[in-house]
Parts: C-alpha cells; structure tokens; sequence
C-alpha cells in the first residue's frame, strides 16, 4: 500500500469533542479541542492527569473503546477526515501512516512473541513486503535506535530486554513503516532519568531523519521544551494555551500556564526565599465542571459574571505565530508583574546531629536462580555498601538515585523493616542498627517514620482516614482514653491543612494529594524527629507536587523534623534539601552541601543526572551527556568502579583504575565528598552542566 | 530443566507415599479391619475370635510395620498363630510359607488379592484403568476443543451478545453437577418419558464394544460439567489479554482483528486455562466415579464403589494409589507445560 | 378424582409457593429502595444477573426456611408413605385422601410412594443450612492458616501449602468414601476433626479483637470474654455428643448434633479449606506489598493486626465473590455425598439421596430423580450468577 502525497498539514484537529457514555451519564473527556500538526514539526500537548491529553491521542487512532466516542469535530490526517473512514481505510493507515508509542514499554510488546516477528509484522502488513526484506528492514531500523548485537536482539523476547532496551524497541516498532506522524504518550514516564536522556535524544534525532511529525504527550513541561516546536497546555478537557515553545514558555497568556510555571521548582526557586506557589483548589472532576471557565475557581484574576457567564473561545494573540488563549481577561492582566507571595523564610540553621550512619552495609543473599531455587547457588546482592553520613536537626538531607541504587533498602534498614549485615546507625547515640522494628522502643517506632511514594496505595482503602491516624496515635501509646486521641487527631487533620470533616471520608473519596496529606499526618501522629520521604511527590500533578511539598517545610520548620528525602528529581532536590547524598548501585557517589553538589566539580554520575533532568526554562542552557547503556543489575554489578561501565570520564584515569578498584572516598571541600579517581586537575576543569544564559 | 523435573519428581514422590500412607491408615483402622474379619470369616464373630483372626493374619502390628510390608520395603510377615498354623504374607496358595520371598508389595508388583472380585489387585485395577482411559481419552477429545473454541469466542468480544450466550452457556454447564446432567441426559434421550430414545441409558455394553449409541451420554455427562469451567477460565484469560495494551498496539499497528486475536492473543490466553485444565483432573476423577455408576459401566470409578462399599481393603488401597498417581502425574506435566508456553519463566 | 394437567399441576405448584413470593418481593422492593445505601450489596441491584442470581438463590433461602421452621410449602409429609401411589406420574390425586390432606402428589410419588414435591421442599432446608454453614468454617480455616502461609511465606508456606496440595490431590469421592463410613465414625475420628476444625473460628476471632484492642487491655478483655462464652459454648455443643468418643463437658452441652450430619459437615469443610487457603494465600502475597502494609510495619504493628485489620479487609471482594462459588460447589458436594448414600440417613429427603434413588428406575419413572436434580441446578446456577454479579460490580469504581 503505497503512502497519500500530501503537502498541506498532517493533522487538523478542529472543535473536536470526546465523550464517555457511562450508565448514568454522558462525560465529557475533550471539549472544543484544536490543533495543526505541520510537516515535520513537533507539537507537545501537556497538561495534569485527567485533562484529556491521552483522549486526544486515542481520538485521532479512532480507537476510544465501547464506551468513548467522537461527539463533535473533525480530525484531517493529510486532508482526509478520520472520523468516517471506515475500518479497513483506518487499518491502512494505523502503523503505516500513523504509529503510536505508549507509557509502559512492556506491556507494549507482546511477551509470547518474539521481538523480530513483533516489528517485521509492520511492513508485512502494509507494504506486502516479503518476509526477506522485513527482516532487514527490522534490522536497519534496530541498527538505528542503536541497539548493540540486533540480531540477538530480534530473536529474543521481550522481557529478555531492559526497560529501556524495550522502549527503544516500541520506538523501533512504531519506526518500521516510516510513518508520516508519530504519537507519543508519556514515552519515557516509566524510565530512569539517565534512560530517559538518552531516549528522548534518540526520538528526536530519528524525528529529523525520518522527517516525521510527532504528537508529544506529556505532563513534564521541561521534557517539551527539550522535543518540541510547538505547544498545547491543556486543562480539565479544553486546550487553554496553544502556540510556539518560545510565546507560550516566555510571554504566556493564560493563567493557568502562568501558575502551572510557578508551582514547578526551576533553577532559582528557592524554599525560602523564592518559595513554590501552589494553585488552590483541586481539578474538578469532568462531571463537576463549572460554568464558564474551567480554571475559573482556581483563577486568581477570576472575575464574577464574566468568567462564569458562558463558554469561552479560543482568542488569538496578536502578533505572535498561531498563538491562542481560552481566556477572557488575557490582555487585561499584567502578565509582567512580580510574583506576590508573603511566604518568604527565615532559612533555619540545623541543629544537633540526631542521626548518624556508620560504614552501615546491607547484603542480601538471593537464590541464583528465582524461580526453582532452594537449593543451588545463592549469590549476595550488595544494596547498600559503606554508607557514612550525618543527618541534623531541621536539616533536609535528599538521597537521590534512580532505580537500583539502594535507596529503598537504606530506607527499609533505618526503618528496622531490616537488619543491617554491617556497620552501625546511630539515634541520639544509640545503636539501632541491629534491632528490628518489633524490638524498638514506642519512642524510637514514633520517632523515625516515613512517608510513602504511591498516594494511592499509601492508606488502607477500606478504613476511614480518622480511624488510620488513631490507630497510629493508639499504637504510639498517644493520650488515655479515645477522646483525646480523637481530639488529636483532628488537631492532626489541621495540621496538614485538610477540612476536619476528612476524618469520617474513605480513601478513595480523596484526591491524591489529598491521602498524601493523610499520611503525612500519620507519619507525625507520633511526633516524629525523623521523617524518611521515598518520593513523597513524583506520582502527584505538578501543580499539587507544590502544595505538598510546602506543606512538608512547613511541619519541618515547625517541629524541626529531620527530613530525609529520597527523589531522582534534581530539580526539586534542589529546591528544598539542604545536602545532598547521590546514589549509585548502593555506593555513596557524592555527598556535600546542595551547592557543592550542584556546581562543579562533580561525580561524573551526578554530572549526567544533572544533565539528564529536563528543566521547564528557556534561559537554561544545559551540556548534553548522554550515558550509554543501562543501569547495571544490582544482583551482577561491574568490578572496580560501579559506575565505569558508563563514565565519559574513565579515560581521563590512568591505568585502568576504574575497572579495578572501588574508588576511595575523596573530601574535596569540607563537608563535601566524592568515591572517584579523577585526578584533581581534572575535577578543577569540569565546567557547568546547567547555565544561566545571559539575557 | 533437567533439575526442575527432578525436584517436581522428589515432591511428587513424596506426595505419594504421603497420601497412600493417609489411606492405609483410614483403611486399617480397627472397626474396619474387624468388618473385613467378619465378612472372611463369620458374622457371629465373638470379639476375641475377630481379634485372634486379625493377629493371626498380622493385621495387629504397628502400622508403619504394615505400611512398609505393602509398600515392599519391609519383609513380609511370617506368624504362627493362635491356631499354630504359620502364615506368611508372601505365600500364596501355589508358594508355600517356607517358599515364599522376603518382600512382596507394590514395589514388587505384587497389588494384594481382592476378596469380593477374587481376583490380584493388579489384574483388576490393570483392566479397569484401560476402560476407565478409554472414557476419559473421549471426554478430553470431546471437552477440551469445544470448551477452548466456546472460551475464546466469548472473551473475544467481551459484552458482546456471543459473549452473553457462551457465558451463560458456560455458567449452566458448570452449575450442572454429573449427577444431575446425567440424570437430565437420560430423562432427556433415553427415556420412555420423552420418548426421544436416541441413546441408551447405559453403558455397560460399551466397555466391550462402545458405540455412539452406548458411549456418547456418558462421555457428554462428564465433559460438560468440566468444560463449563475451562471455558470461563478461557474467557476470563482471553478478555483480560484483549484488554492488554500490547494488544492496542496489535490493532494499532493495523493489524486485523482476526490476527490480532489468532496471533497476539492466543497464545498468551491460553496459557491459564491450560493449567486449569490439567488441574482439572482429580474433579474429572469424581466425575468419572459418578458417570460410572449412573452409567453402570465398570471402569476405576465404579470398581471403587464397589470396593468401598464391600470393605475390600486392599483394591481400595490399589485404586487409591492409582488415582493419586493420576492426579500427581497431571500435575507434573502441567508444571512442566507452563514452563514452556510461558516465556517469560525462564528455566535456566 | 381426575389427574390434574400440567397447567394446574404448574398453578398449584406456584401458588404452593405463595409465601415464597410474598418474602421474595418484599426483599426486593427494599433492597431496590435503599440499593445506594447499602454498599457491595446494593449494587448487585445494579446488574441483571446478579439480580437473577440473588432471586433464584433468595427463592430457596425462603423456601428452606419456611419449610424448616413453619412446616409451610409442604403439601405432605415427606417421609410418610402412601400406598398406591407408589412411581405414579406428576398431579396424581392422593388415593384414600381424608379431610385436611393436601388432595394430590403434584409432582408424583417415588419407588416408596412418597410426595415427590413435599421431598423436594424439605430437601431445601437441609442445603441452605449446611452448605453456607461448612463453607463459612473452610473459609475460617482457608483465612486463618492462608494469611500467615502469604504474609511470612518461607518455610511456614512451603508447610501449609504442601498440606493443601496433599488434599487437593486426594479425588474427592475417593476421601469422602474414606472419611464417611459408620466403620470411621465409630473410631471417633470426624469427631477428633471437628474439635480441629470448629476451633479455627474461635482462635480467628480472638486473634482478631487481641491484635486490634491489645493496646487497650480492658476494652479487649470486655470483646474477648463476651467473644468467647459465646462461641466457646457452641463449640464445645458441636464437638460434644454422649455415648460417642467426646464426652467432656456434658454439663454444658448444649444441643446434640445427629453423628452422621456431623460427619458430612466435618469432611465437607475438610475438603474446601485447601482451597479456600490457596486463594487467601495468593491474595495475601498480592496485598502484602502494598504500601499501607509497609506503613504499618513501620509504625510497629504486629504481624495478625496487619494480617487481619490491613490485608484481610482489602481482599474481601475476591472473598465474597468466592464464597458465593463455594458455597454452590459445597451444595454439589453434599448432592455427591447423598448420591453415594454416604453420611445421612437413608430416608433423609436431601436432594442428592433423592436423586440417588430415583436414578434406578430413570429410564421409566424419571419424575423423582428430576425433580430435586433440577432444584439442585437452580440453587448453584443461582449462587454462580450472584457470584458473577458480584464481580462485575465489585470491579465498577
């Protein structure tokens, strides 16, 4: 089947409207959407879970499902309009003409199939092609998302492959018919930071030599900027702001754009001085829409009897390249005025040390093989490896790592979930390392708890949020009789800024960030001095990520908590901690204060990371590193050195050092260590990953 | 692999003598062995005389003693009784006591002797089994297919009116045990009642010459019950791959729906109903026990009946570690063929 | 008098019911009512075959109950014989029938001339009695060892599940052939079981109230003893009986429960926890990884307050739905006991029994071997369709 010659826009998307039809009511996913794919451009949609952007994508596969439909509106692919062709026509053009690639890699690929047969079916399928040529052709194309040893990998499956191996195959897959417009969903959402680098590197060099347009779906404002030509933020269902990177990035028109830029921490935001501005309010649900505009209640340039009196068109801005807002007020409003906020801090000086690591070590022995183990060989499994640091009072100490590095288990070990195999953990001077959690004291168990990543899998579904922090109060020996606990917890629900009517609701009847201020409240219930945080923010919207994180300063300011908080978000690391610990496959990499971990010199891990993170601001000017390969396998890790096998620096070491010896732990300025061998002329040399362009 | 079957071997093994010592115990509890005395000898048995009987035939020993003699890893007893005969249990009637070898059980082939069919275990339980195999080999030909087929077309198209039809279908069947399907069955074709009479009623012919005619009620009974819950497996397997975003990706790749469900979908659907349905069997067992003796017809299932209720001890024994041995071997090569549909359970 | 058509055999048979009907339209026109208040339960008014299911399951619930305890549906005693109405076919006038005796066998009368639908009836009381009754105590044994085999897993699982697969691989009649004979029952063992078995409730719910009130000792103390009279006594009722091989306590025994029913009860329990504990234990492997589980390690809680409070309350709707399975196979399997003549006595009306010995004259007579086989397929396709409506709204929002 041979491929339409057009040469107007890709895609048209105009007025279009998708609806869900459920027994009780018709809901509303997308209203009023438009947007223009020209050829070879790249247009990112963004917006906070839940406003549709994945709707649209669905929409123009023209694959909604029994319950969805296309209610209103046209979607053009070269000219000719989706919506009525029927399903042979639809057939031709989906992977041929459009390919989509979707969030979860694995579950893209079909695990009983192999991987060569997966991406060959493509071109058999559209271009009849022999099954010969479809066999180079998937090897040219593996050859391209450079994969090493393609032919291993056409003829393996696909759980023999690493996420991000798998993603670059997906990616291989939506490729193979040289598609004139590509989706992408979330594509690297489920990967490692450094993956994700590297990955968003590949779609866009492949983007330019295959000349296609993409459709780039994503939540992560930086992530566009770094693919994109143009964008679309959307919000509860409608566009709110479309146009080029640069209008809507600097000279925003809509204040939903604005105060989505002002709740993600850029470089320059600071806890206390420039601190975070969360929007108020929660996104309405699609049935619970006000009149009017959608972001109205949350608006801070609201204005009775217009923003509410009806629908609200797209307007066009003048002068700039199709450049829309859906709001009414847009030339009214000073979009130049400083930021107002009245939270400006005092930073607090840390305390005394309360919590001190010493050469702490967790092995774990694991049978070689998982599935018919028992007996056999067991091989140990380093999680954690010499581990030393101090944590104070009123300090924020962030741990960050991506998957593997041993965070969790660090976590677990503090916790007394485990015991550590070496070492000591010291609380207030007492050895806690080797007592489990039944044998700690209540005020030990109250004084170090933790707050949990998954807001939705962090409170027991089927009991009510007031009896969950009782039940925390009871077993931290809290007041004498119910009345008190009671009369806490609802103290408690105050404290994390909740209505106190909360306390009878059940889990689901609450928004993510909503449990995540429950179980922030049940982790103070005991008034805890030592908080550990794994990732108290990265499975919320941005704009509640905000919220959440405030509210966390906020307790630590007043109850001088020990925050120790586990992320791989550099950007809001750097927000908020006041050092900073990098981890790799279980090694401390580097530890210092969060400028010296920021500036140079850096670990050459933490150089990548910092390089890897995508920022949301056009002023920033960011070194491309990109790491080869995967993290390695914490159950198989390389000798020497755990990070050599993808240092850009390892060269610059004479002798092979890198491959032979775990580098020694080298203090560089006081208070500030690395594990590296970089000689010291090299360190002084490296320069800045992330600069401030002059303006 | 090799290591894999060895140890699902060593569990199996253990299982086994597990289970057949479980039974040996039941079985030689003392009120039965005092029936098994009474119906030998009289049933005027004085209690004394029933204990002399039961000493003098060694059945008053340990019972890991007995165990272990049946088993054939224990030397057969040789006693002299209170009437001063001497019995061996190795000795039969053509070897005498001093003859007869050291061990004689299981192991050695040796099954024991049925007192109400008067016959070795072994022979019985050996003819037996070839009837009993013979209905199940055309219950699976019957079940299997047509569950997968009725399975895979419900879960293909979930909601779909196909899909309410098969599943209710389905629901019936499994609701329906053989007792009462055959029953219908019967009512149904077989019976004056109706007057249909296109099958007959019983199947006792059938063990030496089966026909359609003879066969087919009591191999539809068994499979019907069975094939009801293999295919909801199925369905439920097939709908959620349906649902799998790989699947997505199939249809967006522009694949059509027929490859999509013949390509993408099948394989993966069927590897949880495949190890339903070798689960399925020891429910198949009780079926085959229940069909045999609506169906009179004189397989496994209807021997054992007929053994449990006559209190013949050792064909109990011998059908017991027959039927284990069945459900245990099912068992094996289910483990064994998920290994191999699923590749993502890597042996090595 | 004249045989009755099967038109008035079907209205008499109907209006037979008629309490039946009254019960069942009442329950529904409330249940409809107030559906949005009353959770998991309401909501199976929301799907069609959940409503069918619950009707048709409900219609024998009344049905056992108002035969049971107002000797009402009943036309005739079901154990008396009437002579000349031996094998006759459905609507049969009763021969010599005197003032206040129902006038005919609306269904007939089987090889010893007994009412074919009075037998049925009564059949009904027995099922719903028993089948809930033995599922609840597997599900009590299948909760209470299957949570600690998920949640601790190592040696303790590879243990219990060993033992489960042990019964799982016994064929069914095989065992119950084994289990229920009078030889068995005179040694006692089923009774030896029961003191096993019926003890599960009573350790499951004092681990239940001491793992959540622990802290509390007097308002433990309070749950625990009131918890324990109560079920101590019925326990020790159950086990108990003279004459047999449990005779301690008969100053407090209660109520005397017939040796044959206990025996079916005891190996009807026996052969559905296995399964029952494989489910809890893969749902408890499932749960434990949450990260509400991991909270309450980390607050200090006690291994049975997170097996019972945090991953017991979370894996209920998988639960439920298998209860209502389990309670239409355990109805299978009590038909299977009674169809072998094991356990019951041999008069008992029970369904399967009565199948059993209609089954000889089939090919003539088929009416009092169809009877009580189709009722049987009624009650378990109803409980089959409730469990299905269960999961389809259970798995809604």
């Amino acid at each position: 089947m041979s491929k339409i010659e057009y040469d107007g826009p890709i895609l048209e998307i105009d007025n279009l409207s998708i609806s869900f039809f459920t027994r009780l009511r018709e809901i509303p996913a997308v209203m009023d959407f438009s947007v223009t794919v020209q050829p070879g451009e790249a247009v990112g949609l963004v917006g906070e879970s839940g406003c549709g952007k994945s709707t649209v994508a669905l929409g123009v596969m023209q694959d909604l499902g029994v319950n969805g439909r296309i209610v209103g509106g046209s979607i053009k692919f070269k000219g000719r309009d989706l919506n009525t062709m029927d399903a042979d026509e639809l057939r031709a053009i989906r992977g041929n003409e459009i390919a989509m690639i979707y969030q979860e890699p694995m579950a893209s690929l079909n695990p009983a199939m192999k991987i060569g047969k997966q991406l060959m079916e493509v071109p058999m399928i559209h271009e009849g092609i022999s099954e010969e040529d479809a066999y180079k052709r998937a090897l040219e194309v593996v050859e391209d998302v450079k994969l090493p040893d393609p032919e291993r990998i056409l003829k393996s499956y696909p759980h023999q492959l690493s996420g991000g191996q798998q993603q670059r195959i997906v990616i291989a897959m939506a490729l193979m018919s040289k598609p004139a417009l590509l989706i992408l969903d979330e594509p690297t959402t489920a990967l490692d930071v450094t993956v994700e680098a590297a990955v968003v590197e590949l779609v866009k060099d492949l983007g330019k030599k295959y000349g296609t347009s993409m459709l780039f779906i994503s939540h992560n404002l930086g992530l566009v900027l770094e693919t994109c030509d143009r964008i679309c933020v959307m919000y509860s269902g409608e566009a709110v702001e479309t146009g080029s990177i640069e209008d809507v990035f600097d000279k925003m028109q809509h204040p939903y754009t604005q105060a989505l830029f002002r709740s993600i921490p850029l470089p320059g935001a600071d806890k206390n001085a420039r601190p975070l501005i969360a929007i108020p309010g929660n996104f309405p649900l699609p049935h619970e829409r006000p009149q009017g505009c959608n972001f109205g209640p949350r608006c801070d340039y609201f204005q009775d009897g217009l923003c509410n009196a009806g629908d609200i068109p797209m307007h066009a801005i003048e002068g700039d390249d199709r450049h829309n807002t859906r709001c009414l007020r847009f030339a009214d409003i000073d979009w130049n005025a400083p930021i107002v906020t009245d939270k400006v801090f005092e930073k607090t000086e840390p305390g005394r040390v309360v919590l001190k690591m010493d050469n702490l070590k967790k092995y774990y022995e694991v049978a070689a093989n998982a599935l018919f183990g028992g007996s056999g060989a067991t091989k140990v499994v380093k999680a954690n490896e010499t581990l030393s640091f101090e944590a104070r009072e009123s300090e924020t100490l962030a741990i960050v790592g991506e998957s593997g590095c041993g965070k969790s288990t660090f976590a677990k070990v503090l916790m007394g979930l485990e015991t550590a195999t070496e070492g000591a953990i010291l609380l207030d001077g007492k050895n806690i390392e080797s007592t489990a959690i039944e044998n700690r004291d209540t005020q030990t168990v109250a004084d170090v708890q933790m707050v949990f990543q998954n807001p939705f899998d962090t409170l027991n579904p089927s009991m009510t949020v007031g009896r969950q922090i009782i039940r925390a109060l009871e077993i931290f020996k809290y007041g004498n009789s119910y009345a008190e606990r009671e009369a806490r917890m609802l103290e408690l629900l105050d404290l994390v800024k909740l209505p106190r009517a909360f306390a009878e609701r059940m889990p689901r009847q609450l928004s993510g960030g909503q449990k995540q201020r429950v179980g922030i409240a049940r982790a103070f219930a005991g008034g805890a001095r030592i908080v550990v945080a794994d990732e108290p923010v990265s499975a919320l919207d941005v704009s509640v990520q905000a919220a959440v994180t405030d509210l966390l300063m906020e307790i630590q300011r007043k109850e001088k908590t020990t925050l120790l908080f586990i992320s791989h978000d550099l950007s809001i690391v750097r927000y908020l901690s006041d050092r900073v610990m990098v981890m790799y496959l279980g090694h401390v990499v580097e530890l210092g204060t969060t400028d010296q971990v920021f500036a140079p010199p850096y670990h050459p891990y933490t150089e990548a990371l910092l390089s890897a993170v995508p920022i949301a601001d056009t002023s920033i000017e960011k070194e491309h590193i990109v790491l080869e390969g995967d993290i390695p396998s914490a159950m198989n890790p390389p000798t020497g050195c755990p990070f050599q096998t993808r240092c850009r620096w390892k060269s610059k070491v004479a002798g092979g050092l890198c491959d032979r010896d775990v580098p020694p732990v080298r203090v560089l300025a006081d208070g500030h260590q690395i594990k590296c061998h970089l000689p010291d002329d090299e360190l002084a040399n490296m320069r800045p990953v992330i600069k401030v362009a002059a303006e | 692999m090799g290591l894999f079957i060895l140890k699902r071997f060593g569990v199996m093994v253990m299982t086994a003598l597990c289970l057949t010592f479980i039974v040996f115990f039941l079985t030689n509890l003392y009120p039965n062995l005092e029936k098994l005395a009474k119906s030998e000898g009289n049933f005027r048995m004085s209690d004394e005389e029933v204990a002399s009987y039961l000493g003098n035939n060694g059945y008053l020993r340990p019972l890991p003693v007995k165990y272990g003699e049946w088993l054939g890893v224990w030397p057969g007893y040789v006693i002299t009784g209170s009437d001063g005969k001497t019995r061996a249990r190795c000795a039969t009637i053509d070897i005498p006591v001093d003859q007869a070898p050291t061990f004689c059980g299981v192991l050695q082939g040796d099954w024991g002797f049925s007192n109400v069919f008067k016959d070795e275990v072994s022979s019985i339980v050996g003819t037996r089994l070839g009837l009993t195999g013979k209905l199940m080999f055309w219950v699976m030909v019957l079940m299997i297919p047509s569950a997968l087929i009725v399975g895979v077309l419900a879960g293909m198209k979930e909601g779909s009116k196909l899909d309410r039809s098969l599943s209710s279908f389905a629901i019936t069947t499994t609701a329906t045990p053989e007792y009462v399907s055959g029953v219908i069955l019967i009512t149904v074709f077989a019976s004056s009642a109706f007057g249909l009479k296109w099958f007959k009623g019983t199947a006792t012919q059938a063990a030496d010459a089966a026909t359609f005619e003879n066969f087919f009620l009591p191999v539809l009974t068994i499979a019907l019950y069975g094939m009801g819950y293999i295919a909801r497996m199925t369905r439920a397997s097939m709908a959620e791959v349906m649902t799998a975003q790989y699947i997505r990706t199939a249809r967006l790749k522009g694949v059509s729906f027929r490859n999509v469900v013949m390509k993408h979908a099948l394989r993966n659907a069927l590897i949880a109903p495949f190890t339903v349905i070798m689960l399925q069997f020891p429910w198949l067992l009780n079926g085959v026990v229940i069909v045999e003796t609506l169906f009179n017809y004189k397989g496994v299932g209807w021997t054992l009946v007929a053994a449990a209720g006559n209190n013949d001890i050792e064909l109990l024994l011998g059908i017991s570690v027959v039927s284990v041995m069945v459900v245990l071997i099912t068992q094996l090569i289910s483990d064994i063929g998920y290994v191999y549909l699923n590749p993502r359970i890597s042996v090595n | 008098m004249e045989f009755l058509s099967w038109i008035e055999i079907t209205l008499r048979v109907l209006t037979q019911f008629a309490p039946v009907w009254v019960a069942l339209i009442v329950t529904f026109i409330v249940s409809i009512k107030y559906k949005r208040k009353l959770g998991l339960y309401g909501k199976l008014f929301d799907s069609s075959i959940g409503m069918i299911g619950f009707a048709i399951v409900m219609f024998w619930v009344f049905t056992g109950t108002f035969a049971g305890l107002f000797d009402m549906i009943m036309t005739h005693d079901p154990l008396s014989q009437v002579s000349g109405m031996k094998n006759k076919v459905p609507g049969i006038p009763l021969r010599g029938a005197e003032d206040g005796d129902y006038a005919y066998y609306l269904l007939g009368g089987d090889n010893l001339a007994r009412d074919v639908f009075s037998r049925m009836v009564a059949g009904s009381t027995i099922v719903i009695v028993i089948a809930p009754l033995a599922t609840m105590f597997a599900f009590m044994v299948g909760i209470t060892l299957g949570l600690p085999a998920g949640y601790f897993g190592g040696r303790l699982d590879i243990g219990l599940s060993f033992l489960a697969n042990l019964i799982l691989a016994f064929p069914v009649i095989l065992l119950f052939y084994l289990l229920v004979t009078p030889e068995i029952r005179m040694t006692g063992l089923p009774q030896y079981m029961a003191v096993v078995l019926f003890s599960f409730p009573l350790i499951f719910s004092t681990v239940l109230i001491n793992s959540r009130f622990y802290i509390v000792p007097q308002q433990r103390n309070l749950f625990l003893a009131v918890t324990l009279v109560i079920l101590g006594m019925l326990y020790i009722s159950l086990i108990n009986e003279e004459g047999s091989k449990i005779t301690l306590f008969n100053a407090i025994d209660m109520f005397d429960v017939d040796a044959g029913l206990l025996t079916v009860f005891v190996s009807v329990v026996f052969v559905n926890s296995p399964t029952v504990f494989r489910i809890v234990r893969g749902l408890a492997m499932d749960i434990k990884t949450r990260d509400y589980v991991a909270a309450a390690q980390t607050r200090g809680e006690g291994p049975w307050y997170i097996m019972l409070w945090e991953i017991l309350p979370n894996a209920r709707g998988p639960l439920i739905v298998d209860f209502c399975l389990r309670i239409g196979y355990t109805t299978i399997l009590l038909g299977t006991l009674g169809f072998f003549g094991l356990g019951l006595a041999p008069e008992d009306p029970n369904w399967g029994a009565t199948i059993n010995e209609g089954r000889k004259l089939l090919s003539i007579y088929p009416h009092p071997a169809l009877v009580p086989s189709i009722a049987l397929l009624s009650l378990v396709l109803g409980l089959n369709l409730l469990a299905d409506g269960l999961r389809e709204e259970s798995l809604k929002d």
